[in-house]
C-alpha cells in the first residue's frame, strides 16, 4: 500500500493531518515529520527521513508539505533516497492528504495517488 | 588565498559572528517573518561546531561539504535547505583541494548562487539572500579580474553585499514567508542578505 507523509514546521499541525486523514483510511500507513527534533518549529531533515522510512514500501510514498523549508528540506531528503519511489504532491495539506490516504487504502498506485490528491487542489470549498 | 588551517580560522569566526548576531536577524525577521533566521542560523553554526574537530584531517571540499550537511540537517528553517545547498555545492566545486585561490572563491560563490537559485526558485531582485550575494560575486569578479588585487575585490564584494542590503530595504518581498505582507514589507531589510554579509566579512576579515 502507498504511505503517505505530512511534513509541517508544526508538530501539531502534522500529527493532526495524519489524525484527520486516518479517520477515514486506518489502514493506510502514515507518519507526520512536523517540527524539529526537540519539539520546537522548522522543519528536520532526519524527522523527514524516519518517517519516510517507516511507511516505505515497493508501492511507493506520498508526500505533503506545508510552505517554505518543508518543501526545500523535503526536496533534499527526497535526494538522498533517489533510488526510492518517492513522489511530493503539490497540493493544499489537509485535503490532500486525506483524499491520497482514502485512495491509498482502496490499493491505488502511486501515481494514481499523486493524481487525486493534486485535483484538490483545484477542488472549490463552496 | 586559503588553505585547510584557515578556512577553520573563517569558520570559527563565522561561527563566533553569526552567535553574536542572532538577536538581532532574529528582529530582522520577526518583522518580516517568522522571526526564527538568527536563532535557526545560530543552531546550526552550534552543530558545526560540534564537528569541527573533524575539520584538520579534510581538505577544503570535505569541510565545506560536512558544513553544508550539518546545516540541512539542524537549521530547521527555509535558510537551511539554502545556504546548506550553498556550502555543499561547494564542497563538490573544492573537493579535493587543500589550498584555494581567489579563483576558487569567486567560482564557489556562482556555484553557491546557482544552488539556492535552484533550490529557492527563486531570482535577483526578490528580496532574498540572492540580492547581496549576486551582487558581491559581480563585484568581486569584475575587482579581480581588473587588476588580480584578492583585498581589494573582497573590499568591493562586501560593499556591494551592504548595498544589497540597502537595496532589499526598498523593494516588495516574493518569496518566503515575508511575500505575503506584501507592500508592508518595504522599508525592512532582508535577514538573508543580511546574514550572508555577515559570513563574507568574516572572510574579507581574514582571508
Amino acid at each position: 500500500m502507498v504511505g503517505i507523509v505530512v511534513v509541517s514546521h508544526s508538530p501539531k499541525l502534522a500529527e493532526g493531518v495524519v489524525e484527520l486523514a486516518s479517520l477515514m483510511a486506518p489502514e493506510t500507513p502514515m507518519k507526520a515529520a512536523g517540527g524539529m527534533d526537540d519539539g520546537g518549529f522548522g522543519t528536520s531533515f532526519e524527522k523527514i527521513t524516519e518517517a519516510i522510512d517507516e511507511v516505505y514500501s515497493d508501492d511507493g510514498v506520498a508526500i505533503f508539505m506545508d510552505l517554505g523549508s518543508a518543501v526545500m528540506t523535503t526536496e533534499m531528503v527526497l535526494e538522498s533516497m533517489e533510488d526510492r519511489k518517492i513522489k511530493m504532491v503539490d497540493c493544499p495539506v489537509t485535503e490532500g492528504a486525506i483524499a491520497a490516504a482514502v485512495v491509498a487504502a482502496g490499493g491505488a498506485s502511486l501515481e494514481e495517488v499523486v493524481q487525486v490528491a493534486q485535483a484538490s487542489k483545484e477542488q472549490a470549498k463552496f | 588565498m586559503a588553505d585547510v588551517k584557515k578556512v577553520i580560522e573563517i569558520i570559527d569566526k563565522i561561527i563566533a559572528d553569526v552567535d553574536e548576531q542572532k538577536l538581532f536577524l532574529t528582529e530582522l525577521d520577526n518583522v518580516i517573518g517568522d522571526g526564527d533566521h538568527g536563532i535557526n542560523l545560530a543552531r546550526g553554526f552550534d552543530a558545526v561546531k560540534t564537528i569541527e574537530d573533524t575539520f584538520e584531517s579534510k581538505d577544503i571540499g570535505a569541510i565545506l561539504k560536512a558544513i553544508g550537511m550539518k546545516l540541512v540537517s539542524t537549521v530547521g528553517g527555509a535558510s537551511g535547505p539554502l545556504y546548506g545547498t550553498a556550502f555543499m555545492k561547494s564542497g563538490a566545486l573544492l573537493n579535493g583541494k587543500t589550498e584555494m585561490d581567489m579563483n576558487d572563491f569567486i567560482e564557489m560563490l556562482q556555484v553557491s548562487i546557482d544552488g539556492i537559485m535552484k533550490r529557492g526558485k527563486a531570482v535577483k531582485g526578490e528580496k532574498t539572500m540572492l540580492d547581496a550575494m549576486i551582487p558581491a560575486h559581480d563585484a568581486i569578479k569584475a575587482s579581480y579580474e581588473a587588476d588580480g588585487d584578492a583585498k581589494k575585490a573582497l573590499d568591493a564584494g562586501v560593499k556591494a553585499a551592504e548595498e544589497g542590503i540597502e537595496y532589499t530595504k526598498t523593494i516588495i518581498a516574493t518569496k518566503g514567508r515575508a511575500s505575503y505582507l506584501g507592500e508592508r514589507s518595504i522599508g525592512h531589510q532582508d535577514p538573508g542578505a543580511t546574514s550572508f554579509t555577515l559570513m563574507l566579512k568574516a572572510v574579507q576579515e581574514l582571508a
